[in-house]
């Protein structure tokens, strides 16, 4: 299995300094982006990412609207969200728009790694579940 | 030292007296101004008339007095034959005829030749062979079938007057006279007397009195005549006592036709010049207008019963107006009272409803300042998570890179610092929340609250931007409830951008004695519909859960207090700015509250 590619989206600079070393240390492929925008910017370019973890509170975009968009452009990319207390209800209206999890920051940072890693392997699932619905799809126009 | 609450408490008083008053006493004093006029005048046309009657029925009576004995007369001058009437013997017998027919109203009886010789005689006086040539009545007599003369003193120096009848017999002329019995007479008129001052006399064209006035008259009798007559100086309405239905002269047919019939009764008003006393005045012609009868009363005492019934009226009046007004003194106090009492509980729930409001702004704050505490935090948590990390690489015998170690430790205390600025904003806010009233320096004021503000306008979009003026006045408030309004009013004008982000300016100014800060937002402006409303209690446009309404309330209960105002401009999509007056202190305070 290749590396898990990872995009932290956070507008605290140091926050996301941190979080990538750390991360890296425990075998991710790290992308940072401070904002909402340029979390897009990014994803557009990278069509690799599998997981964004993402804050819920940033000025500008906020991360309702960022997961938003990412959904739209990027279905299969599945997405954590970092909430303070004060935002939890809008984390799960996050999940209701279709995240993944999740974590109140500051979190424990093999938690995360480990949401990562289930994150990554749903996304797996489901991508194996797409090759296999075209190869059906093939076979059915070949006409085995 | 009087406050401007018992200045308007006083003029509340005033207003529901004054109310309380005009609406009582109004339909009272108008009710008593229309039947008191519909009453005075009823009144005086009842008395009026009562009099004018009485006036023409004497009148008619004293007509009648004199026709009777002229009547008499003139018929013993038709039926006997004049050697008769000269016979002195035959005249005594008809003069006892008489008396005992009128009881003594004719004196004496006598025939006058036309030289003026009285040639028979019979009476009480020896006036035989009295010459009369030279008496008015007797050329009187000469010209006319009768006469009835005026009173005079005449030769028996008594007063009395003569009923005369001119008899033609053979080119010669003889006149055959009785004389009257004045007291008889004068009885008839001093009958007509009314109340205190009521009193009739008669006087001639000359204004001589024909009958004796019972009391003394306080009034000439020629200006009476004046008045009758038009010629009196002061023009004086006479009224015709046209009493419906009650022409005595008319009814009394025979009377009418007579020479001597009187007219109909007419009355005025008269006041006398040197004493100023009032007298109605009822007149009517007698004898055909050679005397004149009049009827005289103070108006004072022929008005007597309707000047009591007006008095008591009036004091009436006055006792009910007394009345009213005690009540509406007493109403207005205890109403007073209680709006005073209502006052006080709603300053009360007001104080309590601001405190609430501080707690509810302080809880909203404390959650926002919490939310920012939470970046600091959750980096200096996994900067030491790293320094973790590096020390277990460090005992799987990695060599540990100081250098990383170090800057983590500084970014930690970074982070530390934030914090620490972070909860002293919050702690400076929260310190002062009593209502002491100090010399504040506004522009220190409103920096500190945009401080506290700064993170959520970040994450809002929004752009705050300041513009204070140097050097103002102090202004005399309490700075944790000036906070409360800044706060309030950032807080709204950040609402009202959160979606769309845009620009906060806050200007500090003075203008003509009052320091003003303008807080002026980019959001979405607030309706026409709305802005009457925005200082409402409980008036809000965010959805339930989100706000109580009471934010602007409290606000403009704060600046009222400080003396100040609050103004509002709003226009639909371009923004809102709230302009809060406050009232100049008397100079600069450099130093903080």
């Amino acid at each position: 299995m290749n590396r898990t590619v990872v995009m932290l989206v956070d507008d605290e600079v140091p926050f996301v300094d941190t979080m990538t070393r750390r991360l890296s240390k425990r075998g991710l492929e790290i992308l940072q982006a401070y904002s909402g925008f340029e979390a897009l910017e990014s994803l557009a370019k990278n069509q690799k990412v599998d997981v964004v973890v993402l804050d819920v509170k940033m000025p500008g975009m906020d991360g309702i609207e960022t997961l938003r968009e990412i959904k739209k452009a990027h279905p299969l990319v599945e997405v954590i969200m970092l909430t303070g207390h004060a935002t939890v209800e809008t984390a799960i209206e996050g999940m209701r728009l279709g995240a993944f999890d999740y974590l109140m920051k500051p979190c424990d940072i093999e938690e995360l790694v480990g949401k990562v890693q289930e994150a990554k392997e749903k996304k797996a699932r489901h991508e194996d579940k797409i090759m296999e619905a075209k190869a059906k799809a093939i076979a059915l126009r070949r006409g085995d | 030292m009087i406050t401007a609450d018992e200045r308007y408490y006083s003029s509340l008083r005033r207003n529901i007296m004054a109310i309380i008053i005009t609406v009582s006493l109004m339909p009272l004093l108008a009710m008593m101004a229309i039947a008191g006029y519909q009453f005075h005048t009823a009144y005086r046309h009842k008395v009026v008339d009562h009099l004018a009657a009485l006036v023409e029925r004497h009148a008619v009576h004293i007509d009648t007095f004199l026709n009777e004995k002229l009547a008499d007369i003139s018929s013993l001058a038709a039926i006997k034959p004049l050697e008769k009437l000269q016979d002195p013997q035959e005249m005594e017998n008809i003069l006892a005829m008489f008396q005992e027919k009128h009881r003594g109203v004719f004196v004496d009886l006598g025939l006058v030749d036309e030289q003026g010789t009285q040639v028979a005689y019979a009476g009480p006086f020896r006036l035989i062979r009295a010459q009369y040539r030279d008496a008015s009545w007797f050329r009187e007599a000469m010209n006319q079938p009768f006469t009835i003369s005026d009173v005079f003193l005449g030769l028996r120096g008594l007063p009395h007057f003569i009923v005369a009848v001119r008899i033609d017999k053979g080119g010669h002329q003889w006149v055959l006279r009785s004389t009257i019995d004045f007291v008889a007479f004068n009885r008839l008129v001093e009958e007509l007397r009314v109340g205190k001052t009521g009193q009739a006399f008669i006087i001639n064209t000359e204004g001589q009195f024909q009958t004796q006035p019972h009391t003394k008259l306080g009034l000439n009798p020629k200006e009476l005549l004046r008045v009758v007559r038009g010629e009196h100086s002061s023009k004086m309405e006479i009224y015709p006592s046209a009493v419906e239905g009650l022409n005595i002269t008319e009814s009394f047919g025979a009377v009418a036709r007579d020479p001597y019939a009187s007219g109909a009764a007419y009355w005025f008003e008269y006041t006398v010049p040197e004493s100023q006393s009032r007298f109605l005045v009822f007149y009517q012609s007698l004898k055909g207008g050679r005397w004149y009868l009049f009827y005289v009363q103070e108006t004072q005492d022929a008005f007597h019963d309707l000047y009591k019934a007006r008095a008591l009226t009036l004091g009436v009046l006055a006792l009910s107006a007394l009345g009213v007004a005690f009540t509406a003194w007493a109403l207005s106090q205890r109403v007073v009272q209680r709006i005073i009492q209502v006052d006080r509980e709603k300053e009360m729930m007001n104080e309590q409803v601001i405190e609430a409001g501080k707690l509810a702004s302080i809880g909203e704050l404390a959650a926002g300042i919490a939310h920012e505490i939470n970046n600091p935090v959750a980096i200096m948590v996994e900067e030491a998570g790293w320094i973790q990390d590096l020390l277990q690489d460090m005992e799987r015998g990695e060599s540990l890179d100081v250098e990383e170690v170090r800057r983590s430790l500084a970014q930690i205390r970074t982070q530390g610092a934030r914090c620490k600025e972070i909860t002293h904003k919050l702690l400076s806010f929260a310190r002062r929340t009593d209502p002491t009233v100090q010399q504040v320096q506004i522009n220190k004021l409103v920096q500190e609250v945009v401080a506290l503000v700064e993170q959520r306008a970040r994450y809002a979009g929004v752009n705050v931007r300041t513009h204070l003026t140097d050097n103002l006045p102090w202004v005399a408030m309490s700075p944790s409830e000036m906070q409360q309004v800044l706060l309030n009013l950032i807080n709204n004008a950040l609402d009202a951008m959160e979606k769309t982000g845009g620009t906060l300016d806050i200007t500090t100014r003075y203008d003509n004695g009052r320091v003003i800060v303008d807080v002026a937002d980019t959001g979405e402006g607030i309706p026409q519909a709305n802005l009457q409303r925005i200082f409402d209690p409980f008036f809000t446009t965010k959805p339930v859960g989100k706000g109580t309404g009471l934010g602007l309330s409290i606000c403009y209960g704060i600046v009222r207090k400080m003396g100040g105002d609050i103004t509002v401009n709003s226009a639909v999509g371009v923004g809102t700015t709230f302009h809060i007056h406050l009232p100049a202190g008397d100079g600069v305070v450099e130093r903080p509250f």
